[in-house]
């Protein structure tokens, strides 16, 4: 059975456009979901996320482009034909029906008989983990349990594709550490695609197999959590993952994506950095340096001069919000446990880094 | 039925004693202006001129009376029907939208509720009359050569009794349609139901609650009626309430009132702790 939905779960987005008036909530997203993979949604509030999980479940349907899955062509097919799952954001167990009479739901829905209906929502009820709480009302669940419910519900017909928005954005911190966890295994067991829509990049990074990162209803960047961290390929990417210094500068010469090049900094420093696609000479750039990738050397060294505002100790690392010559706040992050020296505030230190952490972006024109 | 041994009002717990003091203005004036007068009609009925149920025999044994109530009851039951129908498609449109439209409607709904029921009423009969609005119409559309009799027919009483007690299956089904997320009809949509399939399982059983309250509204106060029957349906069609009245008025016949009002009264209680066993009392204000 998982062997098969393997084959039939694959998602194609192709250009999809879907406007509200003069807002393009999606704006020309086209992207690939594997048979079997964990896709996350990504981006701030008002990206687009929602839009784009709503036509794929085909309660919104697009200006523009097509959804395909399973190598058919659903763009227009009603949601209750579709056969995918879904656990919605707020708790949508039906509140007049007990736990088990919820999970029976759908394979009622498909004509299953009685006895047969029972037995798979109970394995349905097994699989979460909450098998003594066939009889239960929703309502007298906790929000972690109904959610629980929610997913074995959406699970107990095999759909071939699990849609998630936010299920996990009402529980509180621990218990929503707990569930990704759960999520990610019980998703790996069944061999369901999954696409989970976030904003909270940590459980992004967390939970999925490849990150599709959103800003405007456009598709910033698609890939591995550590090629998102590490790679970020556009400003909005480094800026929403993980934390970044930014700076502004000018290229010094033309580089082609992936080359180093040497750059005049707005602060009036000469650094190399790393071309993120390619670069015309005397391009203006902007510049993302994570803050572990910074080294402190003692003040005159050659680097970026700074001064030393503050020392945060966070157990595992100090962080270090440093005062550039312009005056731009800088952050440096220097890990617990390895030797290095900590500098006081007040203290006058020299920046370094090795030129391919530096990674400069033509500034959108 | 669990009985609570203190109320919850706006988050407070009150003690019995407590809730009792804050309800007694409202208490004393339902005891003197309804429980007395009602006590007096009751006893005259059971006692006067002499103890015995003859009246109540009388009531139920002569055609003539036995018709006005099976009529009253007929009436009240196609009333509740009517209402239903007309309020489903309201309410359902009313709990899905909101700003202007929301506003336009609910004044649509409780405008006539401030209006007098007389007013309405006789804008049913200049509607109705032979050489009225209806009729007008129904011949210059060629549909009869010569004015119908609509006034003073049953279903002209049932329209316009519909029609004005409307507002009040309106509201209860409005509420309990509001209660309810369109993300439960998503959800069902997503898990495979049809239109059809999601209301049938989903929305109807969620809303009974509100129908149900607006059902028995509707109907208790259909059957005690009295203003639009006696004008619409005249002596011809004569409800309940106009025999009690004409009982008082007329044949100054007070224990015979007071058996029919009896009757009326066992008949409503009845039927309320039928429903009331139906659909637990407390979801019939809101969502339970
Ligand atoms: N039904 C709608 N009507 C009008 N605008 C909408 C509607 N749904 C979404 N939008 C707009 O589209 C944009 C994207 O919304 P959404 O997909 O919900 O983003 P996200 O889920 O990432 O927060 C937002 O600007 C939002 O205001
Ligand atoms: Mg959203």
């Amino acid at each position: 059975m998982a062997e098969a939905a393997r084959h039939q779960g694959g998602i194609l987005l192709e250009g999809l456009v879907k406007r509200f008036g003069p807002v393009a909530a999606i704006d020309g997203v086209s992207l690939a979901v594997q048979p079997g993979e964990f896709l996350a949604l990504l981006g701030p509030s008002g990206s687009g996320k929602t839009s784009i999980l709503m036509t794929i479940a085909g309660f919104e349907f697009p200006d523009a482009g097509r959804v395909v899955i399973g190598g058919e062509e659903v763009t227009w097919t009603p949601p209750n034909r579709r056969n995918l799952g879904m656990v919605f954001q707020r708790y949508t167990l039906f509140p007049h029906m007990t736990v088990l009479e919820n999970i029976a739901f759908p394979l009622k829905m498909r004509g299953v008989a009685r006895a047969a209906r029972e037995e798979q929502a109970r394995a349905a009820l097994r699989t979460v983990r909450l098998e003594s709480y066939g009889d239960r009302r929703p309502a007298q669940l906790s929000g972690g349990q109904q959610q629980r419910v929610a997913i074995a519900r959406a699970i107990v017909y095999r759909p071939r594709v699990l849609l998630m928005d936010e299920p996990l954005s009402a529980l509180d911190k621990n218990l929503r550490e707990e569930m990704q966890i759960e999520i990610k295994q019980l998703q790996r067991e069944i061999g369901i695609t999954v696409v989970f829509v976030t904003h909270d990049q940590t459980e992004a990074l967390t939970m999925a197999d490849r990150v599709a990162v959103l800003d405007h209803g456009r598709l910033q960047q698609l890939g591995a959590p550590r090629a998102l961290y590490e790679a970020p390929e556009t400003p909005f990417v480094a800026r929403f993952i993980g934390e970044t210094n930014f700076f502004q500068g000018r290229a010094g010469g033309a580089a082609s994506d992936g080359a180093l090049f040497p750059v005049q900094l707005d602060n009036g420093a000469q650094i190399h950095a790393l071309a993120v696609g390619a670069i015309a000479a005397g391009a203006r750039l902007t510049l993302a340096l994570r803050p572990e990738r910074l080294r402190l050397a003692p003040a005159g060294a050659p680097g970026l001069a700074a001064e030393v505002r503050e020392a945060i100790y966070v157990g595992n690392a100090t962080t270090l919000l440093l005062r550039g010559a312009d005056g731009a706040t800088l952050r440096a992050r220097i890990p617990a446990g390895a030797g290095f020296s900590e500098p006081a505030p007040g203290e006058h230190v020299t920046l370094q880094w090795e030129a391919g952490d530096a990674r400069a972006f033509a500034a959108a024109a | 039925m669990r009985r609570p041994s203190s109320f919850l009002l706006a988050g407070r717990r009150y003690s019995p004693a407590a809730s009792l003091l804050l309800a007694a203005p409202f208490l004393l004036l339902i005891v003197v202006v309804f429980l007395l007068p009602l006590a007096t009609l009751l006893h005259e009925s059971l006692f006067l001129p002499s103890p015995g149920l003859q009246h109540y025999e009388r009531a139920l044994a002569e055609p003539v009376y036995l018709r006005v109530m099976l009529r009253t009851l007929r009436i009240a039951a196609q009333v509740t029907a009517l209402a239903l129908v007309l309020a489903w498609p309201l309410a359902w449109v009313m709990s899905r939208s909101k700003g202007l439209g929301l506003a336009l409607l609910a004044a649509a709904v409780l405008l006539p509720l401030w209006t007098s029921v007389l007013v309405r009423t006789y804008a049913w009969m200049v509607l109705l009359q032979r050489n009225g609005v209806v009729n007008q119409w129904l011949q210059k559309l060629g549909l009869t050569d010569e004015p119908l009799k609509l006034l003073y027919t049953e279903p002209a009483v049932v329209l316009a009794m519909a029609h004005v007690l409307l507002p009040f299956m309106v509201l209860p089904i409005y509420s309990a349609l509001k209660g309810i997320p369109e993300d439960y009809t998503r959800a069902a949509q997503m898990l495979g139901a049809s239109a059809w399939a999601s209301f049938r399982e989903v929305i109807w059983p969620l809303a009974l609650p509100g129908v149900t309250s607006g059902c028995l509204m509707v109907f208790l106060l259909a059957l005690g009626f009295f203003v639009t029957p006696a004008l619409i349906g005249g002596p011809q069609q004569m409800m309940i309430a106009t025999l009690v009245s004409q009982q008082v008025r007329e044949m100054l016949d007070w224990s015979f009132a007071g058996a029919l009002v009896g009757i009326l009264l066992a008949f409503v209680l009845l039927l309320t702790v039928i429903f009331r066993r139906a659909v637990r009392l407390d979801r019939f204000v809101g969502q339970g």
